[in-house]
């Protein structure tokens, strides 16, 4: 299923990189070597390729987590680059899922979940409303009580999915989201990704090296050697 | 709710860490609050010897202790004589000492005294005081540890004096010392015809400022002090409140440094938690605001611990025969005040460097760290 149409000339951009550069170990280590980048309003976007090609540092400069070295990366139009500017992209703009769930062990799946309504200062009837609704639609709603400990791994990367929606960003960042999870959590998690993009019409750009779940996203670009391309169809 | 629970969740997590901060703060709290008391409390007893039924206090100008202090006997009469004094009580303080109690505080007063007249005598009769050169009253505690009673002997210093009383007095320095008349202790300290102190009443109290005037003008080696005066400005005590605070801070100092070290380590456990909180929109204020939650905590519930430990063993202090009138439990408001405050501030301050810390974790870097 893919989620969206190919024909992009009607969208508006929600997340741009220009001629981005990124390097580590003051440019000893070249990363990201001149990415150009486009990702369309409610676009699944798959990143393909080897590990330490660049994916992850792609995706930590499109949530703000790092700035690039050159060029520039823009979200609705607006570039990241100041303190005040990354954390209204933090809290109303992108949302991270890792491979690693990183939620806080000794909180409840709520308590996780309503970590970024915290940040924001978002009131508690609308938060518990919104985490309502997504613990609904990712089959949560009994386990709001529980700890993380007690949750499995499938239902730990739902949660982390939910923390990352709850104050309904544009733009979802995944980084190997299916990565540490077996194969049917894996389907549902994916599954329920492209359901979110859909319905909600939340931008996704997801690094990943599973070929059968990136073919199932509007795009797929290709990363080697720190730079992107987008193989023909 | 949930941003109380971050600031809870590590102190649970690290019970035993915690608890030792709590500690800290709270033996700290003690020992100062217990330092504190106990010297207000001497200070307070002893300005009390200085103001019975007085207002005014004369002493040599520029002494360092009062036990240094002479004021002649014509100096005495003299302001004895001024119309707006009602009473002019001279003392001479001296430090004896008798077997097995080797400080003995000693008071050289007239019959006159407000000490001898206003005292509960539990034995002998006031009237017969200063009659005999060799006669003593003893305070009641003074009179236990020296185990004497009326008509009795004791040795105090060279001297073998007659017990023709015993006073009963909430002032521990009095219960705890002996009272000779003026001119035996002037004899007895090599100190004929002077003082330490003369203790004024006036008329009229609004007359105070007049009457210290008179005294710098008439008399340019000594002083007159109002008893509040006197409490700010007598520089034995000056040493004993900063001596009292210097101690207790010197403890609260030390539990600051438990409380950093508790945040430092809860700060290093957690790099990536707070990266995660980054990731969802933490700011730095936030993130601050937690580290400092998480000691205000430890500081406010160590304080309280240690408020109850010390008043515990102040009390406890207090029921010692031994210091029996010595320790003053009346907790002063503001002593207690001050010291949660101190507690708090070394909590904040103990905080400081983890909280600069956490703010300065990068979200990019935290998330690689395992």
């Amino acid at each position: 299923m893919k989620t969206t149409a190919q024909s992009d000339g009607h969208r508006r951009v929600v997340l741009r990189a220009e001629d981005v550069w990124k390097s580590y170990d003051e440019g000893a280590i070249a990363v990201l070597k001149g990415i150009n980048f486009e990702a369309f309003e409610g676009q699944a976007v798959a990143l393909c390729g080897p590990s330490g090609c660049g994916k992850s540092t792609l995706l930590h400069l499109f949530g703000g987590l790092d700035l690039p070295d050159r060029g520039r990366v823009s979200v609705n139009e607006i570039e990241i680059n100041r303190q005040r500017n990354l954390l209204r992209l933090l809290r109303h703009e992108v949302g991270f899922v890792f491979q690693l769930h990183n939620l806080i062990p000794d909180l409840t799946l709520e308590e996780n979940c309503l970590i970024p309504t915290v940040a924001a200062g978002t009131d508690r009837r609308t938060a518990q409303a919104r985490l309502g609704q997504l613990a609904e639609r990712t089959g949560l709603s009994h386990r709001l009580g529980h700890r993380i400990q007690k949750l499995s791994g499938g239902e730990r990367q739902r949660t982390a999915l939910c923390r990352a929606l709850m104050n309904k960003p544009k733009i979802l960042l995944a980084d190997e989201p299916t990565g540490s999870l077996d194969e049917s959590a894996s389907a549902v998690v994916f599954d329920l990704l492209l359901d979110i993009v859909v319905t909600e019409g939340v931008t996704l750009v997801m690094a990943t090296h599973d070929r059968s779940l990136a073919a199932r996203c509007d795009r797929i670009l290709e990363m080697h050697d720190g730079r992107i391309r987008e193989p023909e169809i | 709710m949930i941003f109380l629970k971050l600031i809870l969740t590590n102190l649970r997590r690290h019970r035993i860490r915690s608890l030792i901060s709590v500690a800290g703060i709270a033996f700290s709290v003690a020992a100062m609050l217990t330092v504190v008391t106990i010297l207000q409390g001497a200070i307070g007893m002893f300005s009390g010897i200085l103001s019975s039924d007085s207002e005014i206090i004369v002493f040599e100008r520029n002494v360092s202790d009062l036990f240094f202090s002479n004021v002649p006997a014509d100096a005495v009469e003299q302001i004895s004589g001024w119309q707006m004094v009602q009473h002019a009580d001279p003392v001479l303080f001296g430090i004896v000492s008798s077997a097995n109690h080797p400080i003995i505080t000693c008071f050289g007063v007239t019959a006159a005294d407000a000490r001898i007249r206003k005292a509960t005598w539990v034995e002998g009769d006031r009237g017969t005081f200063a009659q005999h050169t060799d006669d003593v009253v003893l305070g009641e505690r003074a009179a236990e540890y020296l185990a004497a009673s009326l008509g009795s002997h004791v040795q105090i210093g060279h001297a073998t004096l007659h017990v023709i009383g015993i006073l009963k007095t909430a002032n521990g320095f009095e219960d705890g010392g002996v009272f000779m008349p003026l001119n035996s202790a002037q004899s007895f300290f090599h100190k004929e015809g002077s003082s330490s102190v003369v203790t004024i009443k006036l008329r009229n109290k609004d007359d105070a400022p007049a009457f210290k005037q008179m005294v710098q003008a008439k008399f340019p080696n000594l002083i007159g002090l109002e008893d509040a005066e006197f409490n700010r400005s007598y520089s034995q005590f000056k040493i004993l409140k900063a001596t009292a605070w210097a101690v207790g801070g010197c403890g609260l100092l030390l539990g600051g440094l438990g409380v950093a070290n508790t945040m430092i380590m809860s700060v290093f456990t957690r790099i990536r938690e707070i990266a995660i909180l980054r990731v969802n929109g933490f700011s730095n204020l936030q993130i601050a605001t937690m580290i400092f939650g998480e000691s205000a905590v430890v500081s406010v519930f160590g304080a309280l611990v240690g408020l109850l430990i010390g008043t515990c063993f102040l009390f406890m202090l207090k029921q010692v025969p031994a210091l029996h009138g010595y320790i003053d439990v009346a907790i002063q408001p503001l002593v207690l005040l001050i010291v949660v405050v101190l507690a708090l501030l070394t909590g904040i301050a103990g905080a400081l460097y983890p909280a600069v810390y956490a703010m300065r974790i990068r979200a990019v870097e935290a998330l690689r760290f395992e």
